[in-house]
């Protein structure tokens, strides 16, 4: 399944993540701040466009080397994901399904590191029910008039441009009349809301995003009208694979702090390593980590092989979402007090590995797609 | 202008075992990795090729078929070519015969202005290959290179020395050994290791480059390993503080405390 790119991938990840990244996180975590000069160091090693195609500015890469990337980043600091986005949620729109000028402007600006973008779906009333939204694209000539509020929208505070789902018919039914945009940050009747306070992935700017009577034109649209649903669950499906090895990553990351810490840790004249609940504890935790791992990348391998991935996808994230949350929580307790003292990274892991199960679809919808995958629609 | 980069594929001696028998490193299980003084040498290469469209920088390395790792690395970096140096021939050489070998590759290049080389491997620490290629291909010479800077026809340097250092000025082509003082090493990117794998490394053997098959490998090694050891440890320090006499004291108590005195 893996070139021997993808092992110096890895290594490049791996180093970089230990030597610029990991030193930061804590600080990163504290002040609520991703430090411009290491945003700089991503995208001088293009970690952020791994998935773009070259003709735009990209990599080219695959979705195993955006695990890679993804993996070894998030076991290191898990908010320092949300950096990387263009490889998943932010790109995925443009890449499947921008025509080429759009790619030019918007995906080509994010490979050189001048344009951020983010990806808004989510409501204040339509959340999992997607089919609830209420943001509304109106025709006026050639050009759409977007009225509505989106929420939790990651990278909402710093970016430049947005894909937006919008309903161009209010009338048809379910989803078939969503329709999706871009929208620039810079236009008439876009604002942003206050920058969220979260329990975790602090570096992480979230924010509301609000359009009165934004103006878009046309040549916005992504695709055609009323595909905006297909997009959207075509991005949230490979952006599944980067949420699953952003699980992982934390999960191997919280686990790394397990072992380091009760082979250190003497309590009762030992090691508490050499005793047997922490033993078995550690076996079951690398135990599950490996599972996610092949998980994850079972996953990327069909993607990046042209097959059916979807539920794959599902289960990879379902899975490692639980699983960092399950890990971090047993490494935070046989850490016992330290772990609830800042000083140590398993309390910032425990709490940034919350929102794994929670975004990009919670396990609860990962497991309907699974169980629809299974019986049939 | 173009720059010849030499780097050598080392293993990472943090924690380096030493074969009892034959006093050689014991390599196997150790982790591979790009000489660190090398890094520094290939790194001020592609400064120069950052400010300068048409620099053209080729890494040379020799070692045996899984030294094209490191080579991938250094394109994934940024360097324009990459040649492995690779022949049974060339087997067991010393740093005598190592510069026999490599020259004749570096002539075999013949458009070279500058020639960059880690000051020395971190597994044999002999700092001896860079001067000598320089010897070799009858050209000037700066080793233990802090700064740099590019001139017409020359380069100007800082060459480090324990209390200072030198600064000298000197005609291209030259050769250069370079010490980590000189600059931070970049690190690849995810698109320069895409692209390095598509790359085609060539690999010269002995019959590639014009050189006396009896000036090669282990037989033209005039170098006999004696004893390899490592040093132990030194204990941590001991920072004694207070005022001269209370220091005069407390080394006087601690070095008859270890019964030195």
């Amino acid at each position: 399944m893996f070139e021997k790119k993808h092992e110096m991938i890895r290594k490049l990840a791996r180093e970089f993540a230990e030597n610029e990244i990991a030193p930061r996180a804590q600080e990163i975590d504290k002040t609520g701040e991703y430090p411009e000069d290491l945003r700089q160091l991503l995208i001088k090693s293009k970690f952020h466009c791994v998935t773009i195609p070259e003709e735009y500015g990209g990599c080219g890469g695959d979705y195993k080397s955006a695990a890679i990337v993804t993996e070894e980043i998030a076991a290191k600091c898990g908010s320092s994901v949300t950096q990387i986005m263009p490889n998943s949620l932010s790109g995925a729109p443009l890449i499947y399904y921008g025509n080429h000028e759009q790619k030019k402007k918007y995906l080509q600006g994010m490979a050189e590191g001048t344009l951020i973008g983010a990806f808004g779906i989510t409501e204040p009333g339509a959340g999992s029910d997607t089919a609830s939204i209420t943001t509304v694209a109106e025709k006026d000539g050639d050009d759409y008039i977007l009225n509505g509020r989106k929420c939790f929208i990651t990278n909402g505070p710093i970016c430049d441009f947005i894909t937006v789902f919008a309903k161009t018919d209010t009338k048809a039914k379910g989803v078939s009349g969503i329709s999706a945009f871009i929208v620039e940050a810079d236009w008439n009747g876009f604002s942003r809301g206050k920058n969220e306070e979260k329990l975790g992935i602090h570096g992480s700017k979230t924010c509301d995003i609000i359009l009165e009577n934004v103006r878009v034109p046309k040549e916005n649209l992504l695709s055609k009208e009323g595909r905006g649903f297909k997009i959207c669950m075509g991005t949230l499906d490979s952006g599944r694979i980067t949420v699953a090895s952003q699980g992982l990553g934390l999960a191997q990351g919280a686990f790394d702090q397990a072992v380091k810490f009760t082979k250190e840790r003497i309590q009762f004249g030992k090691p508490i390593s050499r005793f047997q609940n922490t033993q078995f504890e550690l076996a079951d935790m690398a135990t599950k980590i490996q599972c996610a791992r092949h998980l994850v990348f079972d996953a990327a391998h069909k993607k990046d092989t042209g097959r059916p991935y979807t539920m794959e996808a599902a289960m990879a994230k379902y899975y490692a979402g639980d699983l960092c949350n399950d890990v971090s929580y047993r490494s935070l307790q046989l850490h016992g007090g330290y772990g609830f003292i800042k000083d140590y990274d398993i309390e910032r892991i425990f709490r940034d590995s919350r929102i794994v199960s929670i975004y990009e679809g919670t396990s609860e919808i990962q497991k309907l797609v699974i169980s629809g995958m299974i019986l049939g629609k | 202008m173009n720059i010849v980069v030499c780097v050598k594929q080392v293993p990472n001696t943090n924690e380096v075992r030493i074969d009892p028998v034959k006093g050689t490193l014991i390599r196997d299980g150790v982790e591979s990795i790009l000489n660190p003084d090398d890094a520094n040498a290939l790194e001020e290469a592609l400064l120069l090729k950052d400010q300068n469209e048409d620099v053209k920088v080729t890494v040379l390395s020799m070692g045996p078929p899984q030294a094209s790792e490191v080579l991938v690395e250094c394109l994934a970096k940024g360097a324009d070519e990459a040649v492995l140096i690779s022949d049974r021939a060339f087997g067991g050489a010393d740093s005598w015969a190592t510069s026999n070998t490599l020259s004749a590759a570096i002539k075999k290049i013949n458009d070279y202005d500058i020639i960059f080389a880690g000051r020395q491997a971190i597994d044999g620490d002999t700092a001896q290959v860079g001067p000598q290629i320089a010897e070799k291909l009858n050209i000037p010479q700066v080793t233990y290179v802090q700064d740099f800077s590019l001139n017409k026809d020359s380069v100007t340097v800082q060459r480090q020395l324990e209390d200072g250092y030198e600064l000298i000025e000197v005609k291209t082509p030259v050769l250069l050994t370079t010490i980590k003082e000189l600059n931070t090493p970049r690190y690849m990117s995810v698109k320069g290791i895409q692209d390095a794998y598509k790359t085609d490394i060539p690999v010269w053997g002995l019959n590639d480059i014009d050189v006396d098959p009896a000036l090669v490998g282990l037989k033209a090694s005039p170098t006999k390993v004696f004893k390899s050891f490592v040093n132990p440890p030194k204990g941590a320090g001991m920072m004694l503080e207070g005022t001269t006499k209370e220091k005069v004291e407390s080394l006087f108590i601690n070095l008859k405390d270890k019964h030195i005195i």
